[in-house]
């Protein structure tokens, strides 16, 4: 039998001795700190592939949106017809000073999709954000009340989600006009109806459960219940929904964008640069391309690293061991 | 021995599509300080219930509490200015009728609830020390750094080894006796008057119901408190209860002693029950006594005695009215209208 040598006093005064290890998962050493979370972090993506590969991708969008003005070749702004319609660089027409073409007014298309990623990420983040906040609380209550006030919210809901979304949008940027602050308003208020059904039924199925009514036994307050015991059991479903529907929204956005609803077609925006390649698609495809891989680029990441964010976040997921 | 808890004809009914359950009809009984009360019946004779609609726990709708009186007499050595008024501070709190931030106060600070499938009544994504530590703060007020001396303090009360460090662990990394016990710790953490197990033992194998039994027991002792101990087993009963409750359908047929009930049973359930009961040297070959037929449907039951479809001395007048509870002997009532209890005097218990 091995014994620890070092006792431990507890607020009563009286000592204790530690007990064997028992080889349970509770034995591992529960260090805290900044660097023990890195590592920790370290640890969980080396586990896993396809996480580790949505971060980086989700981290090489990010980036280039923050330090867009020093990455960028050129100017996205700045045309120069005399090179307009350029090829990658790769094509024999093609020069290094444009890596990825230019388009029909000569603006170098990789600065542009540099630029373009800020438009793209604050929809995503913004209109998220405004979306699963008020749909998350909406649906807290929604779920936890129930009777009369579950099924008026639920019935404008429903309403909501049996209009068909794409036209509800077009329709309202149509009527506000084209500025990226009413892109992130139509699309965050749109949205609120999807968190508000994902909150809704797993609260409907977590207010059965044991522990609902045990916090209760114990005399907790409905808030209480709502937002410290039922909530944090709901990260991983929210952040699930919430990295799809931003890139669903970098999609949508994009698809403003090709209508001409968007953002005003002179700022960069990767909507905006399909729509201009559209008309040069058979004849100079690299316009609509570049910003279109981009697209495709960004929803991916997006989704690998919402799955992995899903496993982490819930503690009995968690194992470092195999 | 002074009266804790005095419930009187409490009468609680589901509202289905079905129809009406009628899952309480008349249930009374006294839970004096410091005893344990065992609560015995089969699954849907609404020993559940009956805890769940004193504490307000059940849903409603469908459930709705009738009628009925919840008497908790436990304040007196809460407030000690006022002992010299004995009638003031004895003035009892009728739990059914308090609203909801009352019943708040009582559940968990007056009468601690222990779960039988502590895996699912511990949340899975917050740690053993904030839950406990949550119930704390909320009834005595603490402040965040007492509230996990404390915990840390429960949790090597109730025998969880090396607290401070599970105190940051999760329900998850607990064994099913360790969970049990946090449970126990969450329930008796605000130091509760009463607590009642429903069916704590369960869902553990026979070495780790024993401690958890020998816990409850001692905690009992320690703490000053009542404990109301549901349960299907006769055994554990036995061996641990001060007086036992038998319920069927929605009643209690026969509240005794424990050592009455056993030696002297007054229903002919409760003996049909004991009948059940494999025997030490017994022969072997012999065939275990069933009780035939099934518990009644509660949709709208009949206005006689419940138990006459299965009893083997019904009379005719069984079928025609519902039976009272009457004192066959000093603190023992049977709901039977014949007396079946052996007036020989119990042997004294070696």
């Amino acid at each position: 039998m091995v014994k620890r040598e070092n006792m431990d006093t507890n607020s009563t005064g009286s000592t204790v001795s530690n007990q064997m290890t028992t080889g349970l998962a509770v034995d591992e050493k529960q260090e805290t700190g900044f660097w023990h979370f890195v590592k920790y972090i370290g640890k969980l993506l080396a586990r896993d592939r396809a996480g580790t590969i949505g971060l980086v991708m989700f981290v090489i969008v990010v980036m280039s949106a923050i330090f867009a003005p020093w990455i960028s070749p050129h100017d996205p702004m700045k045309q120069n017809l005399r090179y307009a319609k350029k090829p990658p660089a790769w094509y024999q027409e093609g020069t290094i000073q444009y890596p990825l073409g230019t388009d029909n007014l000569g603006r170098d298309i990789c600065s542009r999709i540099i630029y373009g990623s800020r438009v793209s990420l604050t929809v995503g983040f913004f209109g998220v954000l405004i979306a699963s906040s008020f749909g998350i609380v909406i649906g807290l209550f929604s779920g936890y009340k129930g009777g009369r006030v579950d099924n008026i919210i639920m019935g404008g809901v429903n309403m909501i989600l049996a209009l068909p979304y794409l036209v509800f949008v077009v329709f309202i940027a149509a009527i506000l006009g084209s500025s990226l602050l009413n892109v992130i308003l139509i699309f965050g208020f749109t949205d609120i109806p999807i968190f508000v059904r994902i909150t809704r039924g797993e609260v409907i199925k977590m207010r059965a459960s044991g522990f609902v009514e045990s916090a209760q036994s114990i005399g907790a307050t409905s808030n209480r219940i709502i937002f410290s015991h039922i909530l944090p059991n709901l990260i991983g479903p929210i952040v699930t929904i919430a990295t799809f529907e931003m890139s669903a929204m970098i999609f949508y956005e994009a698809g403003l964008g090709f209508l001409g609803l968007s953002v005003p077609p002179s700022v960069p925006s990767w909507g905006n640069m399909l729509a201009i390649g559209r008309k040069y698609l058979v004849s100079y495809p690299w316009i609509a391309t570049f910003p279109g891989l981009a697209i495709v680029f960004t929803g991916l990441g997006m989704n690998l690293l919402g799955d992995w964010l899903r496993d982490v976040l819930d503690p009995r997921m968690r194992r470092i061991k195999k | 021995m002074r009266k804790i808890l005095e419930v009187k004809d409490l009468v609680t009914r589901f509202y289905t599509f079905d129809g009406v359950v009628h899952a309480l009809s008349g249930v009374s009984f006294d839970l004096y300080k410091g005893e344990t009360l065992g609560i015995v019946g089969e699954s849907g004779s609404g020993k559940s219930v009956t805890m769940m609609s004193l504490l307000h726990l059940l849903p409603s709708p469908p459930a709705k509490i009738e009628n009925g009186q919840a008497l908790y007499y436990g304040d007196a050595d809460d407030k000690p200015d006022t002992n010299n008024k004995p009638d003031a501070d004895n003035k009892p709190i009728d739990l059914l009728k308090l609203n909801k931030s009352g019943i708040r106060k009582i559940r968990g600070g007056k009468i601690g609830f222990i779960f039988q499938d502590a895996l699912s009544a511990l949340n899975p994504v917050m740690t053993i020390g904030r839950q406990i530590g949550e119930t704390l703060i909320e009834h005595l007020g603490m402040s965040v750094q007492q509230a996990k001396t404390r915990t840390i303090e429960m949790l090597e009360y109730v025998g969880i080894p090396e607290p401070q460090r599970r105190f940051s662990s999760y329900p998850h990394q607990f064994s099913g006796g360790m969970r049990q016990r946090t449970m126990i710790a969450l329930a008796i953490a605000c130091n509760p008057k009463i607590i009642i197990a429903d069916e704590p033992t369960t869902a553990l194998d026979v070495t780790v119901q024993a401690q958890i039994i020998e816990l409850v027991q001692r905690l009992k002792k320690e703490m000053n408190m009542s404990v109301i101990w549901i349960t299907h087993d006769l055994g554990v009963v036995a061996g641990m209860a001060d007086r036992v409750v038998v319920m069927y359908a929605g009643a209690p047929v026969e509240i005794a002693p424990v050592d009455e009930l056993y030696y002297n049973p007054g229903h002919p359930y409760t003996i049909k029950l004991l009948g059940a009961l494999p025997k030490i040297g017994e022969k072997e070959s012999l065939r275990l006594e069933s009780i035939d037929g099934t518990p009644p449907d509660l949709l709208s039951p009949p206005a006689h005695c419940q138990f006459a479809w299965r009893c083997s001395h019904v009379q005719e007048k069984c079928w025609k009215i519902v039976p009272e509870q009457k004192e066959i002997s000093s603190g023992h009532y049977a709901a039977c209208l014949f007396d079946f209890a052996d007036k020989t005097p119990i042997p004294p218990l070696m």
